[in-house]
């Protein structure tokens, strides 16, 4: 197991309770039609994408899948721009441009969100092939979720990585279905990660909802891909709280799969294992529940006093001519 | 330094040589740009092909195999990885062996670098080149001949640069390289072979910028791409009947030079556009649209549209020969224009 240090420990909660509470309060302001558009809420994966981007850097690069909220918070994207984002607001991250499904901050090696479930491959592998010219030891982590594993971007993107020996690790978040459609139902494998055999690259399947052990399975892949060893698939298996989207009817989860999703709960798991190793104490939990709170009461009040981009922003930030 | 007469082909290769000795950004990848990587070839520092047609012959030689590099039959892997780096920091230029295979990759070229920049507020720019060989009359039937670029002229986001000569050619790849945005460069397969004047030393023909190919007083020909050269041959046939032609080379269709066409509608009153794509949504029509919307009042007939016909290309030389817009069809549409 892996060394986690105080620190460590304390923004790796930090950063689930941030990605919980904006994911809640995003489904609220939508359910009362704040929010335009559609959210995609990432609420039960949060060890996921904190798991991962806990050996990150700024430097470092992400791509993203439309359920992108939890990467860009674990990534260290501002919840303040994220809020104003998701309400088409100029003070957004990408200006009101973009919204929910393509927040992006590239200074923050966040290389969006993305509306076209299995496009990130492809990104991913010309920003870990960046990397590699230019000689540097930054990381390239891939998210995708196991709907996108059946699109051909991602076997030609594994593979490509494979052969070019690209620094990109493949996180396939498996959370069972696909819109409605479920794993076992679309996908030909028991476990996602057996392809990574096909592409020669070494393919783990962890549970999505441990933190620990995701932490685990991406510190590896990624000093393997630091060390120019080439890339890495890790499954990570886990669960969607409110479905495909804030609205979903959920009609195709059982009452057994509701319970067995509270039981599974990746933030009560962390918090009962620093607790039973007494990791961390309660106050330290309470006191990062309340910051996390305040942050998205201050994220959305800003969303919420923030302006409108002027019409004229129609036209900016793009090449133009009609 | 001195002008000599080389080919479109050895113009763009050109163009890519000096471009990857002045930045070291500037990549290179694509299905056997080289060719024979990992075989012996690489070994002794050599290539297989140098490009399906040779366009690309020799540079792997100079750069090497990290900046010029050999992709799998992975268009959406490769392309988009070129779209990837462009965002991350390199200048890739990626080539799409046939332009009839856009169909295979067309997310990572439409939905994610030509989208990117304007999704994320202008907070990521995206300078990959796309090189990719199109149009009829190679015998290359009906996968391997279509025009399309009219497909990417409609998309925002993206350039779309045709070029006719050798001249051109260097100098629009040049400065398709150097810019910012995700630029589609339109390689005409019967074109590669053509020769011209071209400077040795490097140049920008400016994206955005028509050229008055030949200038004329009394009908305007705009022409794309290989097209401008049978323009310039009705042109030239049709002087003998008193017809003094004016054609005018788009060089780029996004960014369109509409105020050369307009300013030269506006001179000689009359325009016939000359274009080997596809009729509908297409290029022409668009062109014509302009005139009628912006310069109606100057015209004195109807302007005429000269393109392939709405279909795929077919194989039969007869029938390919029969497909692909000629100089007889630019004379007989001049001729009903100033009829």
């Amino acid at each position: 197991m892996a060394e986690l240090t105080k620190d460590k420990l304390l923004w790796i909660y930090e950063r689930m309770r941030l990605i919980r509470e904006f994911e809640d309060r995003a489904a609220e302001l939508f359910a009362a039609g704040q929010i335009p558009g559609f959210v995609h809420l990432y609420a039960g994966e949060e060890a996921i994408a904190v798991g991962v981007c806990a050996w990150l850097t700024d430097r470092d690069f992400i791509t993203s899948t439309h359920r992108g909220h939890g990467h860009c918070i674990a990534k260290g994207v501002d919840v303040k721009a994220m809020m104003a984002e998701l309400y088409g607001k100029k003070s957004g991250a990408c200006k009101g441009k973009g919204g929910s499904m393509h927040i992006a901050d590239v200074d923050k090696g966040m290389l969006g969100a993305n509306g076209i479930v299995g496009a990130g491959g492809p990104l991913a592998c010309g920003a870990g092939l960046t990397a590699k010219i230019k000689g540097t030891d930054q990381v390239t982590a891939c998210f995708f979720g196991d709907g996108a594993a059946e699109q051909g971007t991602m076997h030609e993107s594994m593979n490509l990585a494979s052969i070019w020996k690209l620094p990109v690790v493949f996180v396939c978040e498996n959370n069972g279905y696909a819109q409605t459609t479920p794993s076992r139902y679309h996908c030909a494998a028991e476990d996602i990660a057996d392809r990574a055999t096909a592409y020669n690259m070494p393919g783990f399947s962890v549970d999505g909802t441990d933190v620990f052990a995701v932490y685990e399975a991406a510190g590896e892949a990624i000093a393997r891909a630091r060390r120019g060893e080439g890339p890495t698939l890790i499954e990570c298996k886990a669960f969607r709280y409110y479905g495909h989207f804030q609205g979903d009817n959920l009609s195709y989860y059982t009452e057994e799969e509701k319970a067995e999703q509270k039981a599974r709960d990746p933030i009560n798991k962390f918090i009962q294992r620093v607790l039973d190793r007494k990791l961390l104490t309660k106050a330290e939990l309470a006191e990062i529940d309340a910051r996390a709170k305040k942050a998205i009461d201050e994220a959305v009040q800003f969303a919420e006093q923030s302006p409108y981009p002027v019409l004229d922003e129609i036209l900016t930030d793009v090449y133009v001519s009609y | 330094m001195a002008t000599r007469t080389i080919t479109y082909r050895e113009a763009i290769n050109e163009a890519i040589r000096l471009e990857m000795r002045r930045d070291p950004t500037v990549i290179l990848m694509g299905e056997d740009v080289a060719g024979g990587a990992s075989t012996h070839l690489e070994e002794k520092g050599e290539e297989a092909w140098g490009g399906d047609l040779g366009v690309t012959r020799g540079l792997v030689q100079e750069f090497g195999r990290s900046r010029v590099r050999d992709t799998p039959i992975s268009e959406s892997a490769f392309i988009g990885a070129a779209v990837g780096a462009a965002a991350t920091g390199l200048r890739p230029i990626a080539e799409l062996m046939f332009v009839d295979f856009f169909g295979v990759c067309m997310d990572q070229i439409f939905n994610q670098g030509g989208k990117m920049r304007y999704m994320f507020g202008g907070k990521a720019k995206v300078p990959v080149v796309i090189r990719t060989l199109y149009g009829a009359g190679f015998r290359a039937a009906a996968q391997h001949s279509a025009t399309l670029y009219s497909v990417f002229t409609h998309m925002p986001g993206l350039k779309v640069v045709t070029p006719s000569t050798p001249y051109n050619a260097k100098g629009l790849l040049t400065a398709a390289i150097r810019d910012d945005d995700p630029v589609i460069y339109f390689e005409h397969l019967v074109l590669l072979d053509t020769s011209g004047p071209v400077p040795e030393e490097s140049y920008v023909v400016p994206l955005g910028k028509a050229e008055i190919a030949r200038p004329g007083k009394d009908v305007t020909v705009v022409a794309i791409g290989r097209m401008r050269l049978f323009a310039m041959q009705a042109a030239e046939e049709l002087t003998k009947e008193g017809i003094d032609v004016e054609v005018v080379d788009p060089q780029t269709l996004s960014p369109l030079d509409e105020s050369t066409i307009l300013e030269s509608v506006k001179k000689t009153h009359r325009l016939v556009v000359v274009d080997e794509d596809n009729p509908r949504c297409s290029v022409a029509n668009d062109i014509i649209s302009l005139a009628a919307q912006q310069a109606l009042a100057y015209l004195d007939a109807a302007p005429q549209a000269v393109t392939a016909p709405h279909t795929p290309v077919p194989f039969s030389p007869p029938l390919e020969d029969g497909y692909i817009p000629g100089p007889a069809n630019i004379v007989a549409a001049v001729k009903a224009v100033v009829a």
